[in-house]
């Protein structure tokens, strides 16, 4: 079975690009040009060295020695956290853009939900000097304030979604249409592996470097490049897409999603849209997606704004359905707890996002001498006014 | 595709210009649909597009957006739709067209939907979002029921694939005025009416309408210089937002388009 997808950027009976004719010039122009670009040797060396020199990778792989003890398993962190602007964001706006510049597009737009995307594109923009405009909901820029001034430091225009429920949803919606008002002389750099083909291909073999290097980390660290284990947190799926990526084809791997439960599947607030979606179209994509019975989007629930979609991309949604890996959810507060965790015991302050693979650790299973790797896609600083928060509710 | 309806019988029967008037089903009341259908065919519309609303529609400007958030927190769905139209033909004699994103209608199901437009007597559907070659596994449930499907070109769509939408078309096509969401001011400049003419000049099996952005007499009678007629959606709608009877409202908006029929 492949798992790469066909020419239409199908992925079994997901994926595909459901977009209205005024969008089409600019995805078909992208689609004829993408995989030409992006294999070229001259894109390739400037991109791997951009990855290296001001990314700052490869991410290292951790083995992290308390953790373990407390999970009872051997647990690697991949850093992706350590990457510049702070998390694996970085990976596809450094791909995207040095992609634009080749099509001629002089104007940027981006959506974002924590602002980890929002921050990595106006980081690529400045680094370009590329006009930049980043939509972000309402809510997200009130619950990750000290990104939005990120963004704005480094340039960018955020504008402030207020269409629908105002979070990344909706800022995609406004980042759509305004690509349908500049059809020329914008590209648009969707943030996740969402999105008509072909967004979802391009985004994971960007952030396949992920799993790229955990291949070789592995081999360095324990004598061979699988772990048995792989666990990533997945809101529109890209850091679990491109840490799975080199691995799909390997079953020895058990690979596992973690989404977003909010504050529990059966609540009626969460995000855990493999859990309780099903198929659909949304953003341009037929997906998985958490909809009423008369096919209208539902609003999603997470604590963290980065998983707070009520979608997922077309990989996931196939890969859930053929069953290669496996989708869980953790709540809010197991998120909360674990990241709490991490800080206390191995030093390192957690983005939300990333807590919630650490939080299915201790539900893994996994036996003493297996190895799990946990994709810690990006750090906490943006979180800091939500973790003193649920600190102050624990009585801590 | 050949197919007789009301709209391909509008298109060629007809020798003037063509004023197709567009609302969002469930605003600004959640029964309003067949009364505004009458109210509209009242004072002289041509054509009517019914629009079911969608909670993430990428090609609605503000104005259609909160009309469709509003019809959907009134309680607006497709079941309910259709058993507002259940009468509607012996109400209304116009050519009525569906519109709809894609999602909803996958939900209710495809084939049902088709059956359901054609048992309370629609023309023709349009669904922006699934392109037309997106629309193969459905074409059969529209064709054999003599259901219109309608497309959208716009000034960047390659005149290959223009007379590829052609072919799949039946009524008419839509030709979106320019590069923006519904509902945005619209300057007839050189650039429209290059587009414009290159469509005339393709001598195409089906007829266009002009919309996005027409909103008044003056860019109805622009833009119907080179086409057969245009279709006003959002500035009807922010004329329903206005206060007083949805009567004096339709009387008052169409009525400054042009005269009604005499």
């Amino acid at each position: 079975m492949s798992y790469s997808g066909d020419e239409n950027g199908f992925f079994g009976e997901f994926g595909g690009a459901y977009i209205p004719e005024m969008l089409q010039p600019n995805v078909l122009e992208l689609r004829g040009h993408y995989l030409k670009i992006i294999e070229s040797p001259d894109f390739q060396v400037e991109f791997k060295s951009l990855l290296r020199d001001y990314a700052g990778r490869p991410s290292s792989l951790y083995f992290a020695g308390r953790l373990s003890e407390q999970v009872g398993a051997r647990v690697f962190l991949k850093r992706e956290d350590l990457n510049h602007t702070g998390s694996h964001k970085i990976n596809n706006t450094l791909g995207q853009i040095l992609l634009a510049k080749r099509l001629g597009k002089r104007r940027i737009i981006a959506e974002t939900g924590a602002g980890q995307h929002g921050v990595a594109a106006a980081t690529v923009c400045a680094l370009m000097g590329l006009e930049c405009v980043v939509f972000m909901g309402a809510l997200d820029c009130a619950r990750q304030s000290p990104n939005v001034e990120r963004m704005r430091m480094l340039g960018a225009e955020v504008r402030e979604v207020r269409s629908g429920t105002q979070v990344l949803k909706d800022a995609t919606n406004e980042a759509i249409r305004d690509w349908i008002a500049h059809p020329l002389d914008t590209h648009y750099i969707i943030g996740s592996t969402v999105g008509p083909h072909p967004y979802p291909d391009m985004v994971a073999r960007f952030q396949s470097v992920i799993s790229e290097e955990l291949k070789q980390q592995l081999t360095e660290q324990i004598g061979r490049e699988t772990p048995d284990y792989i666990l990533a947190c997945v809101g529109g799926g890209s850091n679990a897409m491109g840490s799975f990526y080199h691995y799909l084809d390997q079953p020895s791997v058990k690979l596992y999603g973690v989404e977003a439960a909010g504050e529990g599947l059966t609540s009626g607030r969460s995000a855990a849209t493999l859990a309780l979606g099903s198929k659909g179209v949304l953003h341009g994509s037929c997906i998985v997606l958490m909809q009423t019975r008369d096919g209208q989007v539902e609003e999603a629930h997470s604590a963290s704004a980065g998983l707070d979609y009520p979608g997922v991309g077309p990989q996931h949604s196939y890969l859930c359905k053929s069953g290669r890996a496996k989708y869980v959810s953790v709540t809010d507060d197991e998120a909360f707890a674990a990241a709490l965790q991490l800080t206390r015991i191995e030093g390192i302050i957690p983005a939300l996002e990333s807590a919630h693979a650490l939080a299915y650790l201790g539900k893994l299973g996994a036996a003493a001498n297996e190895v799990v790797v946990v994709i810690l896609s990006g750090r906490g600083d943006k979180d800091m006014a939500a973790y003193l928060e649920y600190q102050k509710k624990q009585g801590g | 595709m050949a197919i007789s309806n009301r709209l391909t019988r509008l298109f060629s029967e007809s020798d003037r210009k063509l004023l197709s008037i567009y609302f969002t089903a469930g605003f600004p009341g959640l029964q309003d649909a067949p009364l505004l259908c009458q109210l509209l065919e009242k004072n002289g519309v041509d054509l009517i597009e019914i629009g079911f609303p969608f909670s993430d529609s990428l090609v609605d400007g503000p104005t259609i957006q909160a009309a469709n958030e509003c019809a959907l927190k009134n309680g607006m769905t497709l079941e309910l739709l259709f058993k507002q139209l259940e009468n509607i033909r012996s109400l209304v004699a116009l050519p009525l067209v569906l519109m709809s994103c894609v999602n909803p209608l996958l939900s209710y199901g495809m084939q049902r939907f088709a059956a359901d437009c054609s048992r309370v007597g629609l023309d023709g559907v349009i669904i922006p979002d699934l392109p037309p070659e997106y629309m193969e596994p459905y074409r059969g449930f529209f064709e054999e029921r003599s259901l219109s499907t309608v497309f959208l070109v716009t000034s960047h769509t390659s005149p290959e694939r223009i007379r590829m939408i052609d072919r799949l078309s039946s009524g008419f096509i839509y030709a979106v005025s320019s590069d923006a969401t519904t509902g945005n001011y619209l300057e007839v400049g050189e650039r429209q009416r290059e587009f414009f003419r290159r469509l005339s000049e393709m001598r195409l099996t089906n007829p266009f309408l002009v919309g996005f952005g027409v909103s008044d007499a003056k860019s109805f009678e622009r833009v119907s210089e080179y086409s057969r007629g245009a279709i006003i959606g959002s500035a009807f709608i922010r004329a329903l937002s206005n206060q007083g009877g949805l009567e004096e409202k339709v009387q008052s908006f169409i009525g400054s388009l042009r005269s009604p029929k005499p």
